[in-house]
């Protein structure tokens, strides 16, 4: 027993009633339990009603499948009211994936030849709705006697049914193409506009049926004009424009059949001319019209004078104060400057002003407008423009404003430095929005332009010093400070105001961006790196660096504990190479950090392959050393056994790292000088591609109480052996272990002579001046054999 | 093309609905609380059409409800806000003074005009009046208030 069922309007009422969705779905299920059940039961009185709650439910959201057999009853019943829910239903639950949608073929087919208006209007609509291709296939040759009805409520619909069906199955284009021109001399304007509708379909999908319709051109040129030129006509007219939405049809098919086609554009070019000047335009169906007529004049073989007139009214309705209407404008202006640039240049002030927009729709479109219209002339103005929108645009076009921006620097830029500030400014503004390969465009920029590197420096210091948490702006100064570190503290720069930088602040700098906890571990890895470059550029001692460096050596981060332990093993063991590791960059190749990367590998693979050769002048110390991985008084811990030079022989060695640099030379160093604490050590390394060469690195410690100052190494050879001395590290050692002073000597001893040293010191020590002079001997014979 | 029209009030509830493509019932309630939402964030001053996924959206605001209009890129936006300006005219004329409690409570007869008014392609136009006059003979034997029955009137109301 079902208690009385509601009517659709009760349930709707019920529906409102309920405060919260909880209570929304309890009534939902309680009636549709009412529903199934009546369906269930087969009540043919009050089917109809129950399907009218079932779509309403439907339109909320909640399943309702189970009345999909309903509406195939309700159709088939006899019933006007029956009928019509039945097929709204069908057009609301069924549709193609569903297998039942074929059992109304048979319902469609028998209204549609049923003679009765409403009905066979219904049945239009629902085929045209959820026709599927068999439906279509099956009921093409109704539809197209219905074509021929003189009632044009049936006509109408029954050419819209023809428009899906073409949409489904384009093979029934022929079917349907032969009544096209027939109707096209209707004066209904329902009619026209389906007809209108009709080939233009037909024209999209098949290229023998526009080359058909291409003599229907001047008859559409007609009715357009007589739409146009009459007067006010109640019938049609939408605040003062007589069927807007007929112009707009008929204008978008002849831009279908004007595309590619001079004899059709040019019976067309009077038309437009006509429309676009007599359309009022003060009111939104008139633009709507002036719209599509711009879009056509933009798409056929239109006459200069006609395409300027369109871009001049797309400037016009630029200055419109109506929103939509700067809209359209923008977006077609932005499909225009590809073909007419000059011609949207001379709008450029109006569309840079709409970069001021509050509304994003538009901003965003005048912004890629701006974009595509930055050439070498106005780049200056406009990246000023560009720039002060970066600063205040909302953060979903940031990304995009700032890589136009960079794109466009890339392109036009009129000097390096105008360049370099650009991106400067670009990283400071929304330095966390840009591309990844901005960092390394702009060192290799920056890298490139060397007489700007004091230049840059400064400013990136100076930005860096304000505002640490733009990643690729601390990048970039990180690198920077650590290659010109040496230009930044000199103090003069004609370009920028002299800054006083101390040593003491840089290092400050970047040991904040090292600690700070915005910084990647990318950049943590720039600043380390620019850390121990700077211990070679300063004149400062290094202990500062050193502590850093030695901080990190237990670092969680892998990648920075690797750097760490191999920069502190520069200190330690290869202070004498480090200075010479250390150099500035040489400007790298387009594809900047790889090829860095590889220089960087080549070198150490050169490295450990030299290894190689020199072990045959000791073997029987490196027997040992197979043995004691920790020696380190010979520094050949390192060495990969000589028959395996490879680099993965260095991988035995696990205590070892695996990329640091091996010593190649197996010659012991040398202490040479010792008085009161002061100690003078020499090494020597012997490259082995140039076998002359012998380099040796003094090494001046103090181990006493008072610090040595003024020191001054000098050093004479034998005649035939060639000495050039290389500026010393510094000319202080602090007291108690300070950080000493190395100097390399380069010898070149072509002939293989016998080495010989004579070496003279001075310096300042406990308030005295000491002067030495003596030969050094023990030199080992390796260094020059 | 036109993919959907939605009748959607300010507190998010949908009055009418109508999908030209298929989407899952499931995805439509989403699809609806999204739209509303983007058209209510934004102020009067801005424009109505907006860009959302791969359709544009083309809403008019009508008291407390919104009209929205789902259409992909070839159509002429300002032809379709034209055409929501002149569904709302046919709807007035029919009810005399729509209100929302129309659009909720005649939700069946709101589908009827729409349909009629533009079936699957974007269409209509023929004046208010005329619409109305044609769609009442079939609207009045399914309204559930009885007065209507028999009142065929085909002079235009104009």
């Amino acid at each position: 027993m079902v208690a009385p069922s509601l009517k659709l309007q009760d349930l709707i009422e019920e529906i409102r009633g309920a405060k919260t969705q909880a209570q929304e779905r309890e009534v939902i299920q309680k009636e549709c339990a009412h529903i199934r059940a009546s369906f269930r039961d087969g009540d043919p009185v009050h089917r109809h009603r129950q399907l009218a709650k079932l779509l309403y439910v439907h339109m909320l959201g909640y399943p309702a499948h189970f009345g999909q057999m309903e509406c195939l009853k309700l159709i088939a019943s006899s019933r006007f009211t029956d009928k019509r829910v039945g097929y709204l239903g069908a057009m609301l639950l069924l549709d193609e994936r569903h297998d039942a949608h074929l059992l109304i073929t048979n319902s469609i087919k028998n209204d549609l030849s049923q003679g009765i208006q409403p009905v066979q209007g219904l049945a239009l609509c629902t085929l045209s709705t959820m026709g599927s291709a068999e439906m279509c296939r099956d009921l093409a040759p109704e539809v197209e006697k219905l074509l021929l009805q003189p009632s044009p409520y049936l006509r109408k619909k029954a050419i819209l049914t023809a428009v899906h069906m073409i949409r489904k199955v384009p093979e029934l284009s022929s079917v349907f193409l032969p009544p096209c021109v027939h109707l096209l001399h209707e004066r209904h304007h329902g009619i026209l506009l389906g007809t209108i509708t009709l080939i233009t379909e037909l024209c999209e999908r098949s290229p023998a049926a526009l080359k058909h319709f291409r003599k229907v051109v001047p008859q559409l040129v007609q009715i357009l004009r007589t739409l146009v030129t009459t007067g006010y006509s109640t019938e049609h007219s939408i605040s003062g424009v007589s069927d807007p939405f007929l112009q707009v049809q008929i204008l978008r098919l002849l831009r279908i059949l004007g595309r590619n086609h001079e004899e059709s554009s040019e019976t067309m070019n009077d038309l437009l001319a006509q429309v676009a000047t007599n359309t009022d335009t003060s009111r939104n169906a008139g633009n709507a019209v002036l719209f599509e007529t711009v879009l056509t004049i933009m798409d056929i073989h239109s006459a200069a004078g006609l395409r300027v007139l369109a871009v001049n009214i797309l400037g016009r309705f630029l200055l419109n104060s109506d929103r939509n209407i700067r809209y359209v404008a923008l977006t077609s202006l932005l499909r225009l400057v590809q073909s007419d640039h000059s011609a949207v240049q001379r709008h450029r002030p109006t569309v840079v002003d709409c970069l001021q927009e509050t509304d994003a729709s538009l901003s965003r479109r005048a912004l890629e407008l701006s974009l595509a219209l930055v050439n070498s002339s106005n780049v200056r103005a406009m990246m000023q423009e560009l720039q002060a929108f970066l600063e205040s645009c909302p953060p979903d076009l940031r990304a995009d404003c700032a890589s136009g921006i960079l794109l466009a620097a890339e392109r036009f830029a009129p000097t390096k430095r105008w360049h370099i500030d650009t991106i400067l400014h670009v990283l400071t503004t929304a330095g966390t929005h840009v591309r990844d390969d901005a960092v390394a465009n702009l060192t290799q920029l920056i890298g490139g332009a060397q007489e700007l590197h004091a230049y840059s420096v400064r400013r990136l210091y100076n930005a860096l010093a304000e505002d640490i948490s733009q990643q690729p702006l601390v990048q970039v100064a990180a690198w920077c400070i650590g290659e010109y570190g040496d230009l930044l503290l000199e103090g003069n720069c004609e370009e920028i105001e002299p800054l006083q930088v101390d040593e003491e602040e840089v290092l400050a700098l970047l040991e904040k961006v090292l600690q700070s906890h915005m910084s990647l571990p990318a950049t943590r890895g720039y600043a380390l790196t620019a850390l121990m470059k700077l211990s070679t550029r300063l004149q400062g001692d290094n202990n500062r660096i050193r502590q850093v460096v030695s901080i990190y050596r237990s670092c969680l981060d892998v990648e920075l504990q690797q750097r760490a332990v191999e920069y502190d093993t520069l200190f330690q063991k290869y202070d004498h190479m480090r200075a010479a590791i250390l150099e500035k960059m040489p400007l790298v190749e387009r594809d900047g950090p790889q090829a860095d990367e590889e220089a960087k590998q080549s070198k150490e693979a050169a490295q450990l392959s030299e290894a190689a050769p020199a072990p045959t002048e000791s073997q029987a110390s490196q027997l040992l050393d197979l043995l004691d991985l920790l020696d380190r008084a010979s520094g050949d811990a390192q060495h990969p056994p000589p028959l395996d030079p490879s680099p993965g022989g260095a991988l035995v060695y696990l205590l070892d790292l695996p990329c640091a640099p091996p010593p190649p030379a197996p010659i012991p160093d040398l202490k040479v000088f010792e008085r009161e604490g002061v100690q003078l050590n020499l090494s020597f390394i012997r490259p082995p591609e140039n076998p002359a060469l012998l380099l040796i690195t003094i090494t001046a410690t103090n181990s006493s109480e008072g610090d040595v100052t003024n020191f001054i190494c000098q050093a004479a050879v034998p005649k035939s052996l060639q000495l050039q001395l290389q500026a010393p590290s510094g000319n202080t050692v602090p007291a108690r272990g300070g950080l000493p002073i190395t100097q390399l000597f380069r010898i070149l001893n072509p002939n293989k002579a016998p080495l010989r040293l004579k070496l003279r010191l001075t310096y300042n020590h406990f308030h005295q001046s000491v002067q030495e002079i003596f030969e050094v001997n023990n030199l080992p014979v390796e260094s020059w054999q | 093309m036109i993919k959907f029209f939605l009748m959607v009030n300010k507190q998010g509830q949908t009055r009418l609905s109508k999908y030209y493509e298929h989407v899952d019932i499931n995805k439509r309630t989403l699809l609806e609380t999204e739209v509303i939402k983007s058209c209510l964030s934004r102020s009067n001053e801005q424009c109505s059409f907006i860009e959302y996924k791969d359709f544009k959206l083309i809403y008019r605001q009508y008291a407390a409800l919104f009209i929205v209009v789902g259409v992909n890129d070839t159509e002429n936006e300002m032809a379709i806000y034209e055409f929501i300006h002149n569904f709302v005219e046919v709807l007035d004329e029919y009810f005399s003074r729509v209100s929302e409690l129309d659009v909720s409570f005649f939700n069946t007869v709101f589908h009827g005009t729409w349909q009629a008014h533009s079936s699957p392609y974007q269409e209509s136009i023929d004046e208010p009046p005329k619409i109305c006059s044609a769609l009442e003979p079939q609207q009045a034997c399914f309204s559930p208030d009885s007065s209507f029955k028999g009142a065929a009137s085909t002079t235009p109301i104009y």
